[in-house]
Order: C-alpha cells, then sequence, then structure tokens
C-alpha cells in the first residue's frame, strides 16, 4: 500500500474513532454509575445488532489505524528496518482486527 | 575597561570540544558579531559562514546557547540571560568543521520533495493571473518567506529520529507549489510529499513553528498537505 494511501486511510480511520472513543466512554460512565454487573450488561448487549455494528466498525478503525500510527513510531525509534517493520505492523493490523471482531461477536451471540 | 563575554564555541567536526574566547561586549552587538570579532581578533582559523548579513541569505544560522537561531539578527543581550554564550553548529547536518555544517542534506531532499515548478504554458501564451485574494494564493504567500535556513530542519526531532524525513522547509516549499495554480504537476506533487519519509512522518510538534526566524509555520504547511491529500480522494486519486 502506498504511503499516500496510508495517510489518507489514518486520517479518515481518525475521524471515525473519535466519536466512538467519545460514545464508548460516554456509556461505559453512565452505565456504571448504578454500578451495573457483568452479567446485567451481557443481558443488554446480546444479540443487539446496532451496539454489534458500532464495536465492529470501532475495531475495523482502531485495527487501521493504530498500526499505521505505530509503524511511524517503530521507524523513528525502532532499530528494525522499514520493510521488517511493515511486515510487523501488517502482521499487528491482523491481529487486532481478528481478536477485536472476535471479542464483539462473542459478546453478542455467544462464544464461537 | 570594556565588559567582555565568555563565549563557548566548538571547535572541530564530531570529533571536538569547546573553546572559550572572552569577547568585548558592544551595544546592539549580535551573535555573528561575536563569531567576527573572534575570528579576527583572536583565531583567524574559526570557521562559520554567512553572507548578508541582514538576515535574507539563511547562511549563518548556528545552535545559540542550545537553539536553532539565525545568528546575524539576534542580539547577545536578548541570549546571554546567565551571561555566558555556548555556540554550536546547526543540529541534524554533518559537522564540517567548527560552526560551519554540510548543508547538502537539507538541498538534496528539497529536490526529492519534489519542489520544483512545472509550468504548462509557453512563452507565447498569455500570463495566466494569480488573484492576490484567492485562498490558495493566500495559503501559498503565508509559507512563500522561506529563507533556507535550515533552522527549523535542525529543530526538529522527527528530522532527528528519522534520516529519511524529508524535513519542515522542504515539505513547506511543496505546500506553496501545491496552492500554484500554475503549477502543472499538481498530483505529482502531492504523490512525492506523501513518500516514505514525507508528510505523513510530522507529528505536528510545532518546533520548526517556534524556531523559524521569519515566522513562518511549516506545521501549518504539513498539515495543510496531508489535507490536500485528503480531499484529492474525491478526485479518486489514491
Amino acid at each position: 500500500m502506498s504511503e499516500r494511501s496510508l495517510i489518507v486511510l489514518q486520517r479518515l480511520t481518525a475521524m471515525v474513532l473519535a466519536p466512538c472513543v467519545i460514545a464508548h466512554v460516554a456509556v461505559i460512565a453512565i452505565a456504571f454509575r448504578d454500578g451495573l454487573t457483568a452479567g446485567e450488561i451481557l443481558g443488554r448487549v446480546q444479540d443487539n445488532v446496532g451496539w454489534a455494528a458500532f464495536y465492529a466498525l470501532f475495531v475495523i478503525a482502531a485495527a487501521v489505524h493504530a498500526p499505521i500510527g505505530l509503524r511511524s513510531v517503530l521507524v523513528e525509534w525502532g532499530a528494525l528496518p522499514r520493510r521488517m517493520v511493515d511486515i510487523v505492523m501488517a502482521a499487528f493490523a491482523v491481529l487486532l482486527l481478528i481478536t477485536g471482531l472476535r471479542a464483539v461477536f462473542a459478546v453478542v451471540w455467544g462464544a464461537p | 575597561m570594556t565588559d567582555t563575554i565568555p563565549v563557548r564555541v566548538w571547535r572541530g567536526g564530531d570529533a571536538g570540544a569547546f573553546q572559550t574566547f572572552d569577547v568585548a561586549l558592544r551595544d546592539n552587538q549580535t551573535v555573528l558579531d561575536i563569531v567576527t570579532d573572534i575570528q579576527r581578533r583572536q583565531d583567524p582559523t574559526l570557521s562559520y559562514r554567512f553572507a548578508c548579513r541582514v538576515g535574507v541569505c539563511g547562511s549563518c544560522a548556528m545552535t545559540v546557547n542550545g537553539v536553532p537561531r539565525w545568528t546575524c539578527r539576534t542580539h547577545v543581550a536578548k541570549v546571554a540571560a546567565e551571561g555566558v554564550l555556548t555556540l554550536e553548529p546547526l543540529r541534524n547536518l554533518p559537522r564540517l568543521k567548527d560552526l560551519a555544517v554540510d548543508m547538502t542534506p537539507f538541498f538534496d531532499k528539497w529536490q526529492k520533495a519534489g519542489g520544483t515548478f512545472e509550468g504548462r504554458k509557453t512563452r507565447d501564451d498569455a500570463v495566466d493571473p494569480v488573484k492576490p485574494g484567492s485562498r490558495a494564493r493566500k495559503a501559498a504567500d503565508a509559507a512563500i518567506e522561506c529563507i533556507n535556513c535550515a533552522v527549523c530542519y535542525a529543530a526538529c526531532d522527527v528530522v532527528d529520529w528519522d534520516p529519511d524525513y524529508l524535513g519542515p522547509a522542504a515539505l513547506n516549499r511543496v505546500w506553496t507549489l501545491v496552492n500554484d495554480r500554475r503549477h502543472a504537476r499538481r498530483s505529482d506533487t502531492l504523490d512525492k510529499a506523501a513518500q516514505s519519509g514525507g508528510c505523513g512522518s510530522c507529528h505536528s510538534q510545532g518546533a520548526c513553528m517556534r524556531h523559524c526566524p521569519v515566522g513562518l509555520s511549516p506545521t501549518e504547511s504539513i498539515a495543510g498537505l496531508k489535507r490536500a491529500l485528503l480531499f484529492s480522494l474525491l478526485g479518486g486519486r489514491l
């Protein structure tokens, strides 16, 4: 993928992540004010397609955004050659995507 | 008796050491005056670079008490509050001798960044008018007065960390070109700005903007390049 695409993707995903993070933190703050248990939370989100869609989008945006930023940090502060950093970061993106989507699926529809 | 100030000057290349000179203080004295005084009165072998002495040519930049500055427009009274001056060559560039650095990597990156104008008209065509009040021209105006002094390049931590980073000055130049409606290869220029080590590497820390002696904001120019890349999506160029 070209550098130009990476810059654009990082910016686009940032635009997705900003409202996602705000909604995520706001929901946590509101939900826990009444002292919800894990069971109550699961009861609310299970089979909730809207919740699943929101967090799936969140996971996809984070899986694209984070490795691009981390890549810059590794190029500047790490000892790995650029090519190796790209490979490691591509693997990191896949790892974030799989574990993140698996978690969303497991919460909404039960462990696969 | 004239007051003097101790001036610690870097001598040698990478392997060198500070040498201290006592220099007579004068009214309205600049840091460049100090260096010239040392060379003329105390040690003619001292190497440094200057030309215009009035803040136009951009050749006299050095590190003054740890901060990159244009020395011809820097008054001693303003930077030597502790009563000591420490002069070193600019950071992030190969040291040649004493206060002179090799500017080659800096200017090579200007070339690599693709800051070369290419017109689409010939001498037989009518002049393409550029409206001074247009948004693009205003953006170019805000960035155009760069004197190539490399102060921003020395101030930038990303240049220090990533030797491939093109640096604030080269990308600032590219931003002026992207905003030049007469430029024929805007998309190619944006491509080059986005290359590995291009505008995507900037963290917007703003050291360039803080230290630019002529008050430019390469940070803003680079942010503009990133924005232009995003908007170029609309033209289907990803």
